[in-house]
């Protein structure tokens, strides 16, 4: 199964890491991806820029509108994904333990990439029922 | 046989090699089938019921110290990726044996509420492939406190249960029982395990009291304490002042205090003050409930009856808050408006012998409340 990991948590601006702790953050996440591909779990695993770079773009009353900003202004905010293969929850969790967030502050929201085939069943059975 | 040797290389450096290492192989390895066996079974009588996977995950040895096939598989339905309520509903389901109606029972939702939630943790487990396996070792801890409510509530469904006319179905009881035990064993350390193995073995202690020959129900009060079983008494005493040395309390070392205080006393005072160390680990209606009567025992049954008047919105479907009620309005002589409360106390209550006990007393009340008709 594939699963999707969004990461979220307090932005940090590149420039509140010391030049130590910015190398030591760079190797900690090629240290996670290369375990990760070794593995032969990894599909994608990407680190974003902050939320003053966003861009939104909504639909209402059948007009496009294109906003400065984050889909929803709060203090944690998305920071980077990972779409990993994995045989279950379990193992999805386990490989979001070994990632570089998880200090203090840190949420991995662990979604499972949708099963098409049993999505378009389900809207069969509710048609015929 | 490879299982045994591998068990064989992990346990003779440190227990010394059995005297004859061949037979101690055998048997072991035979165990282990058996046991794989069984849990295999139960495994594939289980899953489809869940209807989880498609195809079963190939099977490996799980390094696992937990020794009952049963605790086990509680263990694996309490994975944290479900929220405390489906964990236990779900166990409960699955592997206490109970039916929806007693589930929704045990948690005081109505039924459709916990068909409902049931069939959400099953989409959950399958659309997030949450696997139905026993945990290893270092999940047992995050995993333990949803155990145990599992087992407390098995016991608390045999103890009083909810549908049905035999008041004490021995067998969830017992079964609980003997999974605290396990789970004891198991961690022998950790308080609150102790905790919940002496709350249990002191309900059960009074257990043949509960109800008299006819099977009436008898309160606590009433209650011939020459047919409680002491020995279970003992321990009970023994193991929930041994848990409060071990660590601060908690739920279920709190829990156990009061119903060993109950086995002795019962100084309402010192449970009133138990129940006020409970209230203050969250809110919890029932806990204000049993405190607002231990207040009303102790001496002040004015204040008890308003703490069990504000609970009102959050209790108006459990019987036991109209018998509570009920009851303290009997004792302030308001026998109108205390026969009212047992009269709805009877419409919720689904045991037989509950029933039968509400319905003496709101006879007795109602006799009370009105002066006989002069012919």
């Amino acid at each position: 199964m594939k699963v999707l990991l969004t990461l979220y948590g307090e932005e940090r601006a590149a420039e509140e890491f010391s030049p130590e702790a910015g190398a030591q953050e760079m190797a900690a996440w090629q240290a996670f991806d290369q375990a990760a591909r070794a593995a032969g779990v990894l599909i994608a695993c990407e680190g974003l820029e902050g939320s003053h770079a966003a861009t939104t773009v909504r639909v209402d009353g059948g007009a496009r509108q294109v906003t400065d900003g984050p889909f929803i202004e709060t203090k944690e905010q998305l920071g980077g994904f990972i779409v990993l293969d994995v045989r279950d929850l379990d193992e999805a969790l386990e490989w979001a333990a070994k990632t570089p967030w998880n200090h203090d502050g840190c949420s991995t929201e662990i979604r499972p990439v949708m099963n098409y085939e049993a999505w378009m069943e389900a809207t069969q059975e509710h048609a015929t029922s | 046989m490879q299982e045994a040797f591998a068990t064989a290389v992990e346990r003779w450096p440190r227990d010394g090699v059995p005297d004859d290492p061949v037979a101690w192989l055998v048997t072991v390895a035979r165990h282990r089938a058996i046991d794989r066996l069984r849990r295999d079974r139960i495994l594939r009588a289980r899953v489809p019921e869940l209807a989880v996977v498609d195809e079963p995950a190939p099977e490996e040895p799980v390094p696992t110290s937990v020794p009952d096939e049963r605790l086990r598989l509680i263990f694996a339905c309490c994975h944290p990726a479900l929220a405390r309520p489906a964990q236990t509903a779900l166990t409960l389901r699955l592997l206490g044996g109970l039916s929806t109606t007693e589930v929704a029972h045990a948690f005081l939702v109505p039924e459709a509420t916990m068909a409902q939630r049931l069939s959400r943790a099953k989409a959950k487990i399958r659309a997030a492939q949450i696997p139905f396996r026993i945990p290893p070792d270092d999940a047992l801890p995050e995993r333990l406190e949803a155990v145990l409510d599992v087992v407390y509530l098995v016991f608390n469904e045999g103890y009083a249960a909810s549908a049905g006319d035999a008041h004490v179905r021995r067998s969830l009881c017992a079964e609980a029982l003997r999974l605290a035990d396990v789970i004891a064993e198991l961690m022998p350390d950790e308080p609150e395990v102790l905790g919940l193995q002496a709350l249990l073995l002191a309900h059960d202690a009074r257990r043949d009291a509960r109800v008299d020959h006819a099977g009436a129900l008898v309160l606590l009060e009433d209650q011939d304490r020459s047919r409680w079983n002491a020995r279970e008494a003992d321990r009970a005493t023994r193991i929930a002042a041994h848990a409060l040395r071990l660590g601060p309390p908690r739920r279920y070392m709190l829990q156990a205090a009061i119903a060993v205080e109950h086995l002795h006393g019962p100084d309402w005072e010192r449970i009133a003050a138990l129940y006020s160390h409970l209230a203050a680990l969250g809110p919890d209606p029932v806990v204000e409930l049993n405190r607002a009567v231990a207040i009303a025992l102790a001496g002040d049954v004015r204040d008890g009856l308003a703490r069990i008047d504000a609970l009102a919105p959050e209790l108006a479907r459990y019987h036991y808050f109209h018998a509570a009620r009920a009851d303290l309005l009997r004792r302030l002589g308001s026998h109108d408006e205390a026969a009212l409360a047992y009269a709805r106390a009877l419409e919720l209550a689904g045991n037989e012998a509950e029933r039968a006990f509400l319905a003496c007393r709101l006879g007795t009340t109602r006799s009370r409340s009105a002066p006989p008709a002069r012919a």
